[in-house]
C-alpha cells in the first residue's frame, strides 16, 4: 500500500488495464467496419438478379409430325438446331461454348464458329479451335397438348433422344 | 494596387459611422463602386505582377491550388512528360462534356438506342460532331494513358516516394479501359453487340478452370460475373441499362476520385520526378555533377519538412528556389498549350472522320469478324487460342506485374532520366528486338502450323492443357525468363524491369497490329483486307 502512483503505473499489473481499453476501442472499430461491410453486401445484393428476364425459357417448336426424319431445322429465336433421326428428336444449341457467337451448320451437319474458328462435329463435340467443350444439347419434351417443347436454359446429356 | 488601397479604406471606415447624414449619398457611391468592390472580393490579392502576387494567385485560387506556387524548370520541359498527363486529363474533360451533351438525346433502350444514335448522327444539330469527338477522344484517352504510363516507367517515376501513385495510375488505366468497354455497347449496333457478347463470355471464362477442376457446381465465379454484368444470360435490355449506368455515373465518378488522388499525390511527392542534376545551377558547371553518385552534394544536407507534412529531402534549404519559376503564368501557359492542342486535334479528327456505326444489333447473326476496339484486339488474338488464359489470366498477370513493378525494383538510382541512361537505352533496344522476334515468330508459327487442336498428337489432350497452354502464356514465360537473365547480366533490377516492360509494350503493339490488319472472317489469317472472301 506504500506504492507511489508512478510505481503502480510501471508495475506489471497495471499494463493489462491499458490494453483492455485499447481492446474496447479496436473492437468498436472492427464492429463498425463489419457492420458497414455487411450493410454493403446487403445493398450490393441488388444487382444480382433473382429472376432472369428469360425465365420463361420454354418454347413450343411445333407439332412433332411437322419434322421429317433426317431433317434439321433452325430456330433463330431459340438459337438451336432441331434434328430428327431414327433415334428420335434432339436439339443442339447454336451458341458457341467459346465466347458466345452463333455457329453455322454446313451441309454435312458439322458446325463452325465465325468468330474464332471453333469446329464441332455432328453431335456437337469439339473438333478444333479454342472451344472448351461441346455444343449444348437442349432439353426437349412433349407438352400435354402434343407440342414439341424446348427449354433453352436446361441442358441434357449428349445422346439423349426424344422418341415420339 | 493593393498597397494604394490602404488610405482609401481608412477613409471609408471613417465614413461608416451609423446615424451620420449622407447615407443616401454613400449608397450611391457604393453602387458606383460595386464593380471594383466585387472584383476585389472575388480576387483577394492584387494583380499578379510581382512574384509574391503571382504565388498568391496560385495559392488562394481553388482551381489552381493543385499546383505549387513555384515550379521547377525541368518539369515544364517538353521532354520531361511530353504533355501526356495533361492531354489525358483534357481528353477526360472533353469526354465528360460531349458525353453529357449526347445524354440529352441518347435513350438506353433496346428498341430506341439505335434510333437515337441515328438521330444524333443525322438530325441533332452538331450531334454528329459531338459523337465523333466523343469517340475519338475515347480512343485518344486510352492511347494517352498507355503512353503516359510508358513515360512514367521509362523515366523511373514509379520509384520511391511515388510507388503508390504508380499503383493508382494502374487503377486509372483499368478504369479507362472499363469506361471504353461500357461505352462500346451503347450504340446498340452489330459491332457493339458482338464485341460485348464476346467480352461478357470472357467474364464467364473462369468456368473453363472450374469445370476442369470439377468445382463449378459449388463455386461458379464465371457464371456469377456474367450474370452480374448482364443481368441475364445474353446481352439484352438488362445489360444495356447496366452498361449505361456504369458508363455515365459509376465509372466516371470512380475515375474522378482517383484522378484527384493521383494529382494530390504528385504534389505531396514533391512535384514531377527530376534527376538530381536538375537542381544544379544551369550555367554549365552542372555537367560534372550529373554523373556524380546517388548521395546528395555537401551543400544540401540541411533540410526541413514543410509544416511536418512533407517527407524526404524536398525542399532543401539551399536549393528550393534554384531553377524554379513562378507557376503563374509560366506553367499555366504550358498546361493551356497542351490542353488546347489536344482539343484541337480532337475537333479536327471529329470534323474529318465519322465514328463508325454498323447495322442495328442482330442477336441471330454474328458480325464476322466481330472485332473489339483496337486496344482489346491483342487480347482477342489471345482468346482465339483459349478464352480464360487469353482474356482473364494473362491480362491479370500483366496488370498485377505492372502494379508490383515499384516494389520489385527498389534501386535508388537517379530517377527522372529517360531509360536511366545509356545502359537502359541499350537494354530497351535489345528487348524490343527480342520481344518482337518472339511474338512475330510465335504468330508465324501458329498461322503456319496451327495450335494444339490442329495436331494429331495433341488433338485429344485434356481441356485444362488447352486452357493454360496459350501462346500468350508462352510469351509471358519467355519474357519473364528474359528479364531475369537481364537482371543477372546487368546486376540491376531496374534493367530487368526495363527489359520486361519493353517486351510487353512491343508484344502488345504487335498483337494489336496483327489482329487489326491480318485477321479476317472466321478469325483466319489474311495478308490484307482486300483478300477477305466476299459474302
Amino acid at each position: 500500500m506504500t506504492q507511489t502512483k508512478s510505481q503502480l503505473e510501471s508495475s506489471e499489473r497495471f499494463k493489462p488495464k491499458a490494453s483492455r481499453r485499447d481492446f474496447l476501442g479496436i473492437a468498436a472499430a472492427w464492429s463498425a467496419i463489419a457492420a458497414f461491410v455487411m450493410a454493403m453486401l446487403g445493398a450490393f445484393r441488388l444487382p444480382m438478379p433473382s429472376v432472369f428476364p428469360e425465365s420463361n425459357s420454354q418454347s413450343k417448336l411445333g407439332k412433332p409430325n411437322r419434322f421429317l426424319e433426317g431433317s434439321a431445322t433452325y430456330f433463330p429465336k431459340q438459337n438451336l438446331w432441331l434434328s430428327r433421326s431414327q433415334e428420335g428428336f434432339h436439339a443442339i444449341s447454336s451458341v458457341c461454348t467459346h465466347l458466345g457467337c452463333i455457329v453455322e451448320r454446313d451441309g454435312e451437319g458439322e458446325f463452325s464458329c465465325p468468330c474464332h474458328g471453333s469446329k464441332f462435329d455432328r453431335a456437337g463435340n469439339v473438333a478444333g479451335g479454342p472451344a472448351p467443350k461441346g455444343l449444348v444439347w437442349v432439353d426437349l419434351s412433349i407438352s400435354p397438348e402434343g407440342w414439341l417443347v424446348a427449354d433453352t436454359l436446361k441442358e441434357t446429356k449428349q445422346g439423349t433422344y426424344l422418341k415420339v | 494596387m493593393a498597397m494604394t488601397d490602404v488610405p482609401e479604406t481608412s477613409k471609408q471606415d471613417k465614413r461608416r459611422s451609423i446615424g451620420e447624414p449622407g447615407a443616401l449619398r454613400r449608397l450611391g457611391s457604393n453602387l458606383l463602386d460595386t464593380p471594383s468592390a466585387f472584383r476585389k472580393s472575388l480576387v483577394r490579392h492584387g494583380q499578379p505582377t510581382s512574384d509574391r502576387a503571382k504565388s498568391q494567385t496560385v495559392f488562394t485560387n481553388f482551381f489552381l491550388h493543385i499546383l505549387s506556387t513555384r515550379t521547377h524548370l525541368h518539369s515544364i520541359k517538353a521532354a520531361t512528360t511530353l504533355g501526356l498527363g495533361v492531354a489525358t486529363m483534357m481528353l477526360f474533360i472533353i469526354l465528360c462534356f460531349t458525353g453529357v451533351l449526347l445524354m440529352v438525346y441518347y435513350k438506353p433502350s433496346v428498341d430506341l438506342a439505335y434510333a437515337s444514335m441515328l438521330d444524333i448522327m443525322h438530325v441533332v444539330p452538331s450531334g454528329r460532331l459531338m459523337r465523333n469527338i466523343h469517340r475519338w477522344s475515347a480512343h485518344g484517352m486510352v492511347a494517352c494513358v498507355m503512353l503516359h504510363m510508358a513515360r512514367a516507367f521509362y523515366t523511373a517515376a514509379y520509384k520511391k516516394p511515388r510507388e503508390f501513385n504508380w499503383v493508382i495510375g494502374m487503377s486509372l488505366f483499368v478504369l479507362t479501359l472499363a469506361l471504353s468497354f461500357t461505352g462500346y455497347l451503347l450504340p446498340w449496333d452489330q459491332l457493339a453487340y458482338w464485341a460485348v457478347t464476346i467480352g461478357a463470355n470472357i467474364a464467364q471464362s473462369p468456368k473453363e478452370l472450374t469445370d476442369a477442376l470439377g468445382v463449378t457446381a459449388v463455386f461458379d465465379i464465371g457464371r456469377f460475373q456474367k450474370e452480374l454484368l448482364l443481368g441475364a444470360h445474353y446481352v439484352g435490355q438488362e445489360a444495356l441499362i447496366r452498361f449505361y449506368v456504369l458508363h455515365v455515373i459509376i465509372l466516371p465518378v470512380a475515375i474522378s476520385i482517383l484522378i484527384a488522388l493521383h494529382f494530390w499525390r504528385i504534389r505531396k511527392d514533391g512535384g514531377l520526378v527530376r534527376p538530381s542534376y536538375a537542381d544544379e545551377p544551369m550555367d554549365g558547371s552542372a555537367s560534372q555533377h550529373a554523373t556524380a553518385s546517388n548521395e546528395p552534394g555537401p551543400a544540401v544536407i540541411k533540410t526541413y519538412g514543410l509544416m511536418g507534412l512533407m517527407k524526404g529531402k524536398t525542399p532543401a534549404v539551399d536549393r528550393e528556389m534554384r531553377n524554379t519559376i513562378t507557376t503563374w503564368p509560366n506553367v499555366l501557359y504550358v498546361i493551356g498549350a497542351a490542353a488546347m492542342l489536344t482539343t484541337l486535334a480532337m475537333i479536327v479528327l471529329g470534323v474529318l472522320y465519322d465514328a463508325p456505326l454498323a447495322e442495328m444489333a442482330n442477336p441471330a447473326v454474328p458480325e464476322n469478324p466481330a472485332k473489339a476496339p483496337w486496344y482489346f484486339l491483342g487480347l482477342q488474338e489471345l482468346v482465339s487460342y483459349s478464352a480464360f488464359m487469353g482474356g482473364v489470366g494473362i491480362p491479370a498477370i500483366v496488370v498485377l506485374g505492372l502494379a508490383l513493378m515499384p516494389y520489385l525494383d527498389r534501386e535508388k538510382e537517379d530517377a527522372g532520366i529517360w531509360f536511366s541512361g545509356r545502359q537502359g537505352r541499350r537494354v530497351s533496344f535489345m528487348s524490343a528486338i527480342f520481344g518482337a522476334a518472339v511474338v512475330i515468330g510465335m504468330l508465324a508459327f501458329t498461322v503456319r502450323f496451327g495450335w494444339l487442336r490442329n495436331w494429331e498428337a495433341t488433338a485429344r489432350i485434356p481441356q485444362i492443357v488447352i486452357t493454360f497452354f496459350n501462346p500468350g502464356t508462352v510469351f509471358v514465360a519467355i519474357f519473364a525468363v528474359w528479364s531475369v537473365v537481364v537482371v543477372k547480366l546487368t546486376r540491376s533490377t531496374r534493367m530487368g524491369a526495363i527489359a520486361l516492360f519493353t517486351c510487353f509494350l512491343v508484344g502488345f503493339a504487335i498483337l494489336t497490329y496483327f489482329a487489326t490488319v491480318h485477321r479476317g472472317p472466321n478469325w483466319d489469317f489474311f495478308w490484307s483486307h482486300n483478300d477477305w472472301p466476299v459474302h
